[in-house]
């Protein structure tokens, strides 16, 4: 199998879930026996893909433009059907950003091509490729499978792969320049910059502890409760996207996908029913607790410690244990 | 300002999930359904928008007889008439047959702008939008926090990772997906409920659509997912769970 991983930067810096996704095609490559290369796409990446040949692949593509200096979808589609067209790849292997979302199922629907998105593992079963992802916001899987003849698309959940299981090969991989054709008059929406909302306020990343309040907290009013049991633990307080959404506490106390990503020593995680955009914030954390009245809740998945039950009977039950047995 | 939304109908957030025979899709009987919460934001700004604007507001979905439901309740909270895609084997589509579907049916219509939530909670792919953008070969944006109507277009801004946001100008039509939180949506009315009776839902079966069943991926089977950690599952009252749990946090897992 002929395999291409489409790798993400921003302004000649990695998104390092590139490199999850490398490790991942390095994977398939390895048990498929097949042809791995990888491409970078932007202006001024040169360097990038130098970086790129010093892993074990066969081939590094160099997609580069003025155009494609901003990403667009329009460019970024446009572009990579011509490298694709050229490398010729069975499977496109992307890491699921928000940035892919935006473009690859369009890109692989401008070739006929269907795309299995947001995976977390794969099989190989009689030399047949078979994708999971998670359905039901995390409550079930899905054995997902091609159709029909290639390219096939896919993209793959932040963290479903380790970066730092990328193989170094043995001599460097060469890097070949891709030329594409793109006119200005192709790209039809115009970004302007990037921006922060507001400064954080706090860095939620710093936290050896951190409580974590969803949907379950019920009311803003409840909030204060959450809020005490984090004293008590010497944490800060976040939540998951509604919460926030709601207003019931600051975007910059926000986990998931679209908030920060924590990796503490002590994870609360108290009526949170543990949404794929959430945990991928969270699943890092040395140990997680989680309080929750749905024994089925998918947070349960990467808990350590589970207790099925109230979160306010048991928010106050536990701050006042820690409370007196304070050494 | 001609609006369309297209809203999908999926399984209640506290509705018990069992794996129907054959394995690839949950067992409907039994359980709730309710518009898929991302839809509804999507719904609500096309409203606001003809509020401001003027226009009208089509709510479309595809689905079984069921799907009526969520059109109905678009219909009840401002939107102007439905559009049902009638198909009892939906779920069995790809993302691309799905959007080749609608784009099908949207054509008919020839609206200025398409809206959908960013993406469903039962299938979650997130394609929809973006698939529908290049079918219809419209321009589109996701992920989007602001619509702002100017000359020539939309100014909108765009959610990115970890915070940051950008603002893109782009031309009408257009297609965009709409990031949940973007809006507080509203309450139907009584006077919204019972005006949404005289509204109208044309249905059309997805099969007189002409789009040619060629799937491009496959469900092979959904099932409850194999736990990646064992987890400890402490019970007792709450005072026993709060004794036992501290314990553990300090004795054994060792981080407080």
């Amino acid at each position: 199998m002929k395999i291409l991983v489409a790798t993400e930067q921003f302004a000649g810096a990695w998104n390092k879930t590139s490199w999850e996704t490398l490790a991942a095609g390095q994977q398939i490559a390895a048990e498929t026996n097949g042809h791995l290369a990888a491409l970078v796409i932007g202006k001024g990446v040169a360097p990038l893909a130098d970086e790129l040949a010093s892993a074990k692949l066969d081939e590094v593509f160099l997609v580069e433009h003025d155009l494609l200096a901003t990403y667009t979808p329009d460019g970024f589609k446009i572009a990579l059907a011509q490298a694709i067209a050229e490398a010729k790849p069975d499977l496109v292997l992307f890491p699921h950003t928000y940035q892919v979302r935006d473009f690859a199922p369009q890109l692989a629907a401008s070739l006929g091509k269907g795309m299995i998105g947001d995976c977390v593992g794969y099989r190989v079963e009689n030399g047949r490729l078979i994708f999971v992802r998670q359905m039901f916001q995390g409550r079930t899987a899905a054995d997902v499978s091609f159709e029909g003849a290639g390219p096939w698309f896919a993209s793959l959940q932040a963290g479903a792969f380790r970066g730092d299981n990328v193989a170094r090969g043995a001599a460097k991989a060469p890097v070949k320049r891709i030329a594409v054709k793109l006119e200005a008059a192709q790209i039809r929406t115009k970004p302007a910059e990037r921006f922060q909302e507001t400064k954080q306020a706090v860095d939620l990343t710093q936290a050896p502890v951190l409580v974590a309040v969803g949907r379950g907290i019920k009311a803003p009013e409840n909030i204060p409760l959450a809020a005490q049991l984090a004293k008590a633990l010497g944490g800060e307080l976040c939540a998951s996207r509604p919460i926030c959404d709601e207003g019931w506490l600051p975007m910059d106390r926000q986990v998931g996908s679209s908030g920060q990503t924590v990796a503490p020593k002590l994870y609360l995680a108290l009526g949170i029913s543990g949404a794929i955009q959430h945990v991928v914030g969270m699943k890092g954390a040395r140990t997680i607790v989680a309080i929750n009245k749905d024994e089925h809740a998918p947070i349960f998945e990467v808990a350590d410690y589970g207790i099925v039950g109230d979160i306010f009977e048991m928010i106050p039950a536990v701050t006042k244990e820690l409370e007196n047995t304070k050494a | 300002m001609k609006l369309l939304v297209c809203v999908k109908q999926v399984p209640a957030k506290d509705a018990p999930l069992a794996i129907a025979e054959g394995g690839n899709w949950i067992r409907e009987t039994d359980i709730g359904f309710e518009m898929n919460e991302p839809d509804g934001f999507a719904l609500e700004e096309a409203l606001r928008l003809k509020e401001k604007h003027g226009g009208e507001v089509i709510a479309l979905s595809m689905g079984p007889e069921r799907a009526k439901q969520a059109i109905k309740e678009a219909l009840a909270k401002g939107a102007d008439r439905g559009i049902h895609v009638a198909d009892d084997k939906f779920f069995a589509l790809d993302p691309l047959l799905t959007a080749r579907s609608l784009a099908a049916a949207i054509e008919r219509e020839k609206p200025d702008l398409v809206l959908t939530g960013l993406q469903s909670d039962d299938q979650g792919s997130g394609q929809t939008g973006v698939l529908l953008a290049e079918i219809l070969g419209l321009p589109h944006a996701t992920l989007i926090m602001q619509i702002e109507v100017q000359a020539g277009g939309l100014r909108v801004k765009r959610e990115l990772e970890a915070g940051w946001f950008q603002w893109i100008e782009l031309p009408l039509p257009a297609v965009l997906t709409v990031q949940s939180g973007i809006n507080k949506v509203r309450y139907a009315t009584l006077k919204g409920i019972m005006a949404a009776k005289k509204k109208e839902i044309v249905t059309i079966a997805r099969e007189s659509l002409g789009v040619a069943p060629t799937a491009t991926q496959r469900v092979e089977r959904i099932y409850v997912p194999q736990k990646t950690k064992k987890t400890e599952f402490i019970s007792g009252t709450a005072a026993e769970i709060a004794t036992k749990l501290v314990e553990k946090l300090r004795h054994e897992a060792r981080v407080i």
